[in-house]
């Protein structure tokens, strides 16, 4: 407990590299995962292959992946750029069979309806579909960001900030406190980042309130 | 360093010295396997009756989902670490850590194998005069088999990854290789020791996979 009170500002600077490297990630796995499901559910062959693909990619430790990249894509093995890129694709693996669920579980026929009532194609993907297919994109992006927060750790190895850093750190001089202080930053914040999602979720889908977040 | 680090790490591969003695490639793949299969298997002894219990009872369950959910949050390097400080180096702290981040996968599998069966065919053999034991492993675990593979999978994929980083705290396994060379700023025996890493993972996933689709019921085609 002492190590951590004389080291708050320590933790504190690492929670926000952390935090730098988990965030786009996290975004750009949903972003990029919507047109991608979309596509994926408009040919059969291609949802299982994507589907295998994701589970195969799903299966790739972290840490070969890092040390990889750098050669694929020209940048650092220490670079945070390099942690985000493979974070990213760890966080596509997870969220494009999952928002190809989303869209899957949308009633045909509200669809139809709302083509019937006169929804353009981009109108009805934005006011229909995608609200309704929201509380499942929900329960995939939250598995996103735990997931995420807790890998990034593993880029302190290589020496890339993070809280992952305070368990080499701790390690290395045999400190209990900061591998501890270490983990349960790391589960807080996932755990943190977790909630406001779900308040996040609350507050764009407001029908989602009375039934728990699950059943559209 | 010169060329493509790719070319020089599959330099390294083709380097006959590195495929003999202790700290060969064929050792550091059997001691990896062995990390893993002992990991998965001392956690199945745990978590598998467990799921099992929860799934036919119904007992439990929310506790089990939220045990699952809160593993994800986990980092896995913090176990590592934590568990090589507090028991020392050696094969023991490893596997404490390959136990703890295998068991969530093995008891999601196990209770959603059991809980996967119909009701009503549950009823059906109950009716028959089945034992809940006869029900559990003639009915239940049958028809859930490739969700029980499936948990499985889940477990070797996430504890293949952990026993890397357990060469981090002094084990051995194909990830000295990565942190050898990390060491010592060779790049090409980094991504020799990855490239071997991900073989193995991807090698292990596709057998667990083919085993889930074998073990589906003639006429049941769960997942």
């Amino acid at each position: 407990m002492t190590w951590v009170l004389a080291n708050l500002d320590v933790i504190a600077g690492y929670t926000g590299s952390h935090l730098l490297q988990a965030l786009p990630p996290i975004l750009v796995a949903f972003l990029l995962s919507l047109p991608l499901a979309k596509l994926a559910n408009s040919r059969g062959w291609l949802r299982t292959s994507v589907t295998t693909t994701s589970s195969l990619m799903y299966a790739i430790p972290s840490l070969p992946l890092f040390v990889l990249l750098p050669g694929l894509i020209g940048t650092g093995v220490r670079s945070p750029l390099n942690i985000a890129v493979a974070l990213s694709l760890y966080g596509l693996a997870l969220m494009v069979p999952a928002a190809a669920d989303a869209f899957r579980s949308v009633n045909r026929e509200v669809l139809g309806s709302a083509t019937a009532q006169g929804y353009a194609p981009r109108a009805r993907f934005l006011q229909v579909e995608l609200p309704l297919a929201g509380p499942v994109l929900l329960a995939g992006v939250r598995v996103v960001a735990v997931s995420t927060i807790s890998l990034v750790t593993v880029g302190g190895v290589l020496g890339v900030p993070s809280l992952g850093m305070l368990f080499v750190d701790g390690v290395r001089r045999g400190i209990l406190a900061e591998i501890a202080a270490g983990i349960v930053a790391t589960v807080l914040l996932a755990l943190l980042i977790d909630a406001l999602l779900v308040m996040l979720g609350r507050a764009v889908m407001p029908w989602t309130r009375r039934q728990g977040a699950r059943t559209p | 360093m010169t060329g493509s680090p790719f070319l020089d790490s599959l330099r390294w591969l083709g380097d006959s010295a590195h495929w003999t003695g202790p700290g060969g490639i064929p050792l550091r793949t059997l001691e990896h396997l062995g990390y893993t299969a002992l990991g998965v298997l001392v956690a199945a002894l745990l978590a598998v009756p467990i799921g099992l219990y929860v799934g036919h009872s119904g007992r439990g369950k929310g506790v089990a989902v939220a045990a699952a959910g809160a593993a994800r949050a986990l980092p896995t390097l913090g176990l590592v670490t934590l568990f090589a400080l507090l028991v020392g180096i050696g094969l023991t702290a490893p596997l404490l850590s390959f136990v703890i981040l295998a068991i969530p996968s093995l008891l999601a599998g196990a209770y959603s194998a059991v809980e996967s069966a119909e009701p009503a065919t549950v009823d059906a053999a109950r009716a028959q005069g089945m034992t809940e034991w006869q029900i559990l492993t003639r009915v239940e675990l049958p028809l859930g088999m490739p969700l029980l593979v499936g948990g499985f999978r889940g477990a070797t994929v996430q504890v293949v990854a952990t026993a890397m980083l357990a060469a981090y705290v002094g084990s051995g396994g194909l990830g000295r290789y990565i942190f050898q060379g990390l060491g010592s700023q060779n790049y090409p025996q980094m991504i020799a020791g990855s490239l071997l890493v991900i073989a193995l993972a991807l090698v292990l996933d596709l057998t667990l996979l083919l085993a889930q689709r074998l073990t589906a019921p003639p006429g049941v085609r769960a997942s």
